[in-house]
């Protein structure tokens, strides 16, 4: 299948020996000028580069206490060195969350700190240099942002904020990941990150209503750019054309259907992605969020669901309000904005749905953890809600379930490998190993089990499974979305 | 007065005024800057009450590192409670009359001393045995610990070994905090002791050990999780002018 091997899943985990350089070859095409254009940055490696990057560093660290305090804090207790996923699925040193900080701050210390100008070498502080650049390239495109390192490091180090640092510096300096910042170009021109535009969203929409038509005989609405309704649903524009996504979609549109509340879609803020988090430029992430803010002014919508994407989830929940905030147009009574588990799971509650279960009977249903929504965002208002409500709602519609062993769910979570702009063809080969941790705990329902249902409220994660997932010889179509399973499950025509 | 007191009051005067000065600037340049994004990681408490007792929990109990690896956990509880029961301990060299406490504390403080060394050395054999740890350490790593590991044993060796002029030694730090100049024995293990404890002072500031300070400063750890409730604010998002809206 590939020029790599797959890693092998074992009865037990093990913290493999380091290897050294066994990804340094691994990097992303970089973008070029016409990608790097709309986002505001510079077309190529600009000539004085050295000087920028070390400057854009210095005004990044002003301007984030994290990553200032990330910077200095560290005591390289090790404690970290085991819990990211790219490390443990390819030895390789510099993915161990410390060793890539450590690439960034190596530079921070040169530049910024009086022992590392003094006595650099005492401190292990570096120029920054091409091969220092390269490096950067390299192996801050084998970090998702999944944070999982953070939850274990005794002064919560989020190396996410610090990779997120460092692709602001490179492409400051003209030297962008072309995934991304393609996509981000996209929705500054078109608003998702298909580059659908609005005809042929209303077209795929209304296919959706006719093929639900056909499979249920009741005519449930996917209606786009519909003022005066009471929910905008932003979703990512994934939901709208890939497998499995797609089965999510129309759960939520059942969901709606059967709450009877109106609701819309919108052709100018069709995308709840916003990978500006992932390059870490708050300017392209306002831009691309804004649109939202736009829409729901223009709709006059009351509330704003969420649809499943655990990124975006994020930016949602722990950054909307602030960048796109103050929400004082829309009603206070919900959740603003709200997610489509926290949605459905509040109709659930108040017998609002009509849900049989034994449709899923053919399903032994496991949940993966998305890794933004599992430690950078809630549901619900108790802490860890984000893990509660997922299941509940499972729960509800399906008979079989079985969780994955404890040390890989809820916070421990591990990255389904493709989240943080990694999800392209390009970085195959880390994606399928960054996967063996995640691969293994489901190896365990699998054996134990049955398990042959994914269930994940991530549009990258689902794109991700659905492609590495034969790698560990799994079907690809286990991975499903948790609205897919409501889909199935509700009985439409019974509550009208 | 001898020219070693007067190196030696210089010394501690000089370690001293780094200590506080550059701990209080570090202080000042992370309370100044910016947290413009709400990035706790989840789940989180929802209250201000709730993140201090979360903060309580990480500088007492190490929370998350008993979590992540528990050797490194016993091994860094094991260093950080003994050095605070020395660093008590020696308080009664500073204070006159000795308080009631501090002198209750002292037995305790006495045997902490080995517990310290113990902690130190396990934290130190990781850095050669555990391949992971021996990547990530650089030399200042280990100089850290050899300096700290060097301070315990000098100071054990007075204790235990030979003993030094206490009476005297307690005479120049009362004379220090009074701004007159009292002699200091001239005993080796005694100036090496202080020497390495000013040496650590005056690194303080400029190295790993700001992760005392650090600690409480860390967005992830002391961020209440209420964005959907609460529109935060600050440095360039406090710029941030949307239109529309009422
Ligand atoms: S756990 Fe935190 S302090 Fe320890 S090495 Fe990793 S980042 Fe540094
Ligand atoms: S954020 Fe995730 S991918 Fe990045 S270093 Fe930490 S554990 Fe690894």
């Amino acid at each position: 299948m590939a020029n790599f091997e797959t890693p092998a899943l074992r009865e037990y985990p093990i913290i493999p020996l380091i290897h050294a350089g066994t990804m340094a070859h691994s990097k992303p095409y970089v973008a070029k000028p016409e990608h790097q254009k709309p986002l505001g940055f510079p077309g190529t490696l600009v000539d004085n580069w050295e000087s920028v990057a070390v400057k854009k560093l210095g005004e990044l660290v002003d301007e984030s206490r994290a990553l200032r305090v990330f910077l200095d804090t560290c005591v390289k207790c090790g404690s970290c060195t085991d819990k990211c996923h790219y490390y443990l699925g390819t030895s390789d040193p510099k993915n161990m969350p410390v060793a890539r900080q450590d690439l960034l701050r190596s530079v921070y210390r040169r530049y910024y700190t009086l022992s590392g100008k003094l006595f650099p070498k005492l401190v292990g502080a570096r120029d920054m240099t091409k091969d220092v650049l390269d490096e950067w390239y390299s192996y801050f495109h084998q970090c998702s942002q999944c944070r999982r390192c953070s939850v274990f490091c005794p002064y919560g180090i989020d190396t996410a904020e610090v990779s997120m640092a460092a692709r602001d510096i490179m492409d400051a300096v003209g030297l962008g990941q072309k995934y991304s910042n393609e996509i981000i170009a996209k929705v500054h021109s078109i608003g998702n990150n298909l580059g659908l535009p609005e005809p042929a969203l209303r077209n795929t929409l209304d296919g959706l209503e006719e093929d639900v038509k056909d499979e249920t005989g009741v005519d449930v609405k996917f209606p786009l750019d519909e003022k005066g309704a009471e929910v905008l649903l932003i979703t990512p524009s994934a939901d709208f054309f890939a497998e499995p996504h797609i089965d999510g979609l129309i759960g939520y549109a059942k969901v709606f259907h059967q709450a009877g509340i109106r609701w819309t879609m919108s052709s100018h803020a069709s995308e709840a992605a916003n990978f500006s988090m992932f390059i870490g430029n708050h300017e392209n992430m306002h831009k691309v969020a804004i649109r939202i803010r736009e829409a729901a002014l223009d709709l006059g919508v009351k509330r704003i669901v969420v649809g499943e994407c655990g990124h975006a989830w994020r930016v949602a929940y722990a950054f909307w309000n602030t960048l796109i905030g103050p929400f004082d147009f829309l009603d206070r009574n919900y959740p603003i904005p709200q997610h489509i588990c926290e949605f459905t799971y509040d109709l659930i509650q108040r017998g609002a749905l009509t849900l049989d279960k034994s449709a899923n009977d053919d399903k032994i249903v496991t949940y993966h953890d998305s890794c933004n929504v599992a430690r950078a965002t809630r549901m619900g208002s108790m802490p860890g809600g984000q893990f509660v409500i997922p299941r509940a709602v499972i729960k509800a519609v399906v008979n079989k379930f079985h969780d994955m062993e404890p040390e890989s769910i809820h916070e421990n979570t591990f990255c389904c490998g493709g989240g943080g702009g990694l999800l392209t063809d390009d970085l195959m080969e880390i994606r399928v190993k960054g996967a063996q941790p995640r691969m293994q705990a489901l190896k365990h329902v699998v054996d134990d089990h049955g398990v042959n249902y994914l269930a994940a409220i991530c549009a990258i994660c689902k794109t991700q499974f659905a492609k590495v997932l034969p790698y560990y010889q799994y079907p690809m179509d286990m991975i499903g979305s948790v609205h897919g399973l409501v889909s199935k499950a509700i009985q439409l025509g019974t509550k009208e | 007065m001898s020219a070693l007191t007067i190196t030696y009051a210089v010394l501690f005067y000089v370690a001293t005024a780094v200590l506080v000065g550059g701990v209080a600037y570090k202080v000042y340049v992370y309370a100044s800057t910016p947290a413009p994004l709400k990035i706790p990681t989840t789940p989180a408490p929802t209250t201000r009450l709730g993140v201090m007792g979360r903060m309580l929990r990480e500088v007492t109990v190490f929370e998350s590192l008993f979590k992540s690896n528990k050797w490194i956990w016993l091994f860094g509880i094991l260093f950080h409670f003994a050095l605070l029961l020395v660093l008590l301990q020696h308080l009664r060299y500073f204070t006159q009359p000795v308080w009631g406490w501090v002198v209750l504390e002292q037995p305790f403080g006495i045997y902490a001393g080995f517990i310290m060394v113990v902690g130190l050395l396990g934290l130190w054999a990781r850095r050669f045995l555990v391949d992971r740890v021996r990547y990530i350490s650089s030399l200042s790593d280990h100089l850290m610990l050899a300096l700290l590991v060097a301070i315990a044993f000098s100071g054990l060796a007075m204790k235990f070994v030979v003993h030094t002029d206490i009476i005297s030694l307690k005479q120049f730090f009362l004379g220090l905090l009074a701004f007159q100049l009292q002699p200091l024995p001239a005993d080796p293990i005694l100036l090496v002791h202080l020497a390495l404890v000013a040496t650590l002072m005056i690194v303080f500031p400029m190295s790993k050990l700001l992760h005392a300070p650090g600690v409480f400063f860390s967005p992830t750890r002391n961020q209440v999780d209420n964005p959907r409730e609460h529109r935060h604010v600050a440095g360039w998002s406090a710029s941030i002018n949307n239109p529309g809206g009422r």
